[in-house]
């Protein structure tokens, strides 16, 4: 089902044009084209983002808290590595090569996209129930018995049950959800507060986060957090059987035969 | 393989339509609401243009956030600077007295004002954060002349788009449009916390833009230029720093 925005529902198999055959034949994808093209589509913007950003932070490994920070302050941390600028005292004998202008660009451009992407999908996901049906645990979820047991069958390394190939598990619906709607925009948010002319229109948006540098950090920390989310996102897409969940995830189908 | 209904084709091929056509008027209006930045080509420039827009229809008119005296930086950071030329040296030797800021392009009346002249005029200051692209900001006080000030005193023309300031070094030289070259917070800045400029932060003249970050925030500023063209400056990207690289518009 090619279509962009409309969601799997039963609904679509009652179109006039779908014959009955046609609809025993292509049941509803595992995952909704549009979540599939914007999974994707995020992936890419956070590689660039990933990579850019690391380049433009090279060039002042240090963070702070409260409005400024520069050399002549005494930073919340560092981080040990060589910079791009001669004036950061990194204690490397040398300077690495400045990178920032492309950075800057593409770190930019990619954050529109990465925008537009997560609109495109919060409204999808919203409205078409994805969210509430599929992502969002529900009560039946949050029951301690289904938390521990949960929790216990991931302590254990336990391959994950057939259904799970076709629903996310409590855990899953937690993390994404937690990623979807505080991490996500949090980035944003964090990522406009460092933007003189952004805050000059809108400077609560810097403020209550602490000032310049504490909204630079939580960018900072944020990363971070990304990264640990991949990284365990990965860790589990390979215990569930890497191939099978990715291509579910590109082509929206399981194959059941070959499935675990 | 892939079963297409006969109402999903129509709906995707009309939101496909739109979603051109869309994009064909905004582009459309953008330029002719001068929404574009002179780097708005090539592989970065839908996000220099997007971000550009934005901030234009966002903030024409807003102010930087403005500090209380308490808040400004004990150790402000005068950045890196490369050896001064002799030029700069002799001007240095003699206090700045025969230091003069020229104006000429697309003015009514081209004129040179020294230092003291621009003091002489109605003087602004503000508490306002600098940063530079690199990550690391100060707060300080900056005590200048509205740009615009001086902009009346010459007469710009109507079809003026953009001010080229240059510094006396070498391979320095910045634009910007006359949104902010008309904002009240943009300072022919003359000094900083009470007191004179000092050279490391750009004496005897600083341009200060207060909604762009540091580097469009040219040091030892001798010369304006109006324009409604930047091809003719350096590679025409309208900055040594776009034409080494990085964004024209520097807001983020
Ligand atoms: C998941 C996505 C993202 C990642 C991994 C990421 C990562 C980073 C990192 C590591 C830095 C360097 C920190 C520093 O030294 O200042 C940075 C800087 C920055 N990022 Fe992001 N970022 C992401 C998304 C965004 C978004 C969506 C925006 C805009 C809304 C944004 C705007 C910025 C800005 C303005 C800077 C500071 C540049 C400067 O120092 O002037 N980022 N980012
Ligand atoms: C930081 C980057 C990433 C984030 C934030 C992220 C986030 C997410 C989210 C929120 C979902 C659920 C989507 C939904 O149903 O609405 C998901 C699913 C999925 N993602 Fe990612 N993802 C990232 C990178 C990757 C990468 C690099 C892969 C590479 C293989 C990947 C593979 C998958 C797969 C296979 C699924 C489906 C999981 C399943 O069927 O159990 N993701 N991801």
């Amino acid at each position: 089902m090619a279509t962009l925005g409309s969601a799997p529902t039963p609904v679509d198999a009652s179109l006039p044009i779908a014959s009955p055959a046609a609809v025993a034949t292509t049941p509803a994808p595992r995952h909704s084209l549009l979540v599939r093209v914007t999974h994707w589509l995020f992936t890419l913007c956070f590689f660039a983002l990933l990579v850019t950003g690391i380049e433009i932070l090279i060039s002042h490994p240090r963070f702070y808290w409260g409005e400024t920070g520069n050399i002549n302050m005494s930073p919340l941390f560092k981080i040990p590595i060589p910079s791009s600028r001669n004036l950061v005292p990194t204690g490397y004998g040398y300077v690495l090569p400045d990178q920032n202008g492309w950075s800057r660009y593409l770190h930019f451009q990619a954050a529109w996209l990465v925008v537009f992407t997560g609109l495109l999908y919060a409204l999808h996901g919203f409205f078409s129930g994805h969210f509430r049906k599929r992502l969002l645990p529900g009560p039946e979820h949050l029951s301690r018995k289904n938390l521990s047991a949960a929790i216990l069958s991931h302590l254990r390394f336990e391959p994950p049950a057939e259904a799970e190939a076709h629903s996310y598990n409590v855990l899953q619906r937690l993390a994404y959800a937690f990623a979807i709607f505080a991490m996500f925009p949090m980035m944003i948010w964090t990522g406009l507060a460092m933007s003189p002319a952004f805050t000059s229109a809108f400077p609560v948006t810097v403020t209550i986060l602490g000032g310049h540098q504490s909204a630079r950090t939580l960018h900072f920390l944020l990363t971070i957090a990304f990264v640990l989310f991949l990284f365990v996102h990965l860790l589990m897409i390979f215990l569930a059987g890497f191939f099978h969940r990715t291509r579910a995830m590109i082509t929206g189908r399981v194959n059941n035969r070959a499935d675990s | 393989m892939k079963h297409l209904s006969r109402r999903k084709l129509i709906t995707t091929g009309l939101a496909a339509t739109a979603g051109v056509t869309g994009l064909g008027v905004a582009t459309h209006l953008a330029h002719k609401y001068g929404l574009v930045p002179p780097d708005g080509g090539g592989i970065y420039g839908p996000g220099e243009t997007l971000t550009y827009a934005a901030q234009r229809l966002l903030t024409r008119h807003s102010l930087a956030r403005e500090f209380s005296p308490v808040e400004i930086s004990a150790k402000p950071l005068a950045n890196e600077l490369a050896p001064f030329s002799d030029e700069f040296k002799r001007f240095q030797a003699d206090k700045f007295t025969d230091w003069r800021l020229a104006i000429d392009g697309l003015v009514d009346r081209p004129a040179s004002f020294s230092v003291s002249q621009i003091k002489s005029y109605p003087s602004r200051s503000h508490i306002t954060e600098i940063g530079c692209e690199e990550g690391w900001t100060y707060i300080a006080e900056w005590i200048g002349t509205p740009l615009s000030h001086v902009l009346d005193l010459v007469g710009v023309k109507p079809h003026a788009k953009y001010v080229v300031y240059f510094s006396i070094e070498p391979d320095w030289w910045e634009s910007m449009d006359m949104a902010d070259a008309l904002h009240p917070q943009t300072l022919l800045t003359y000094g900083m916390n009470g007191d004179d400029l000092p050279v490391g932060f750009g004496g005897p003249l600083r341009m200060r833009l207060t909604r762009q970050i540091g580097y469009k925030n040219v040091k030892f500023v001798n010369r304006l230029t109006l324009t409604d063209n930047l091809k003719p400056f350096g590679k025409g990207t309208g900055g040594a720093n776009s034409d080494g690289g990085y964004a024209w518009y520097a807001g983020i």
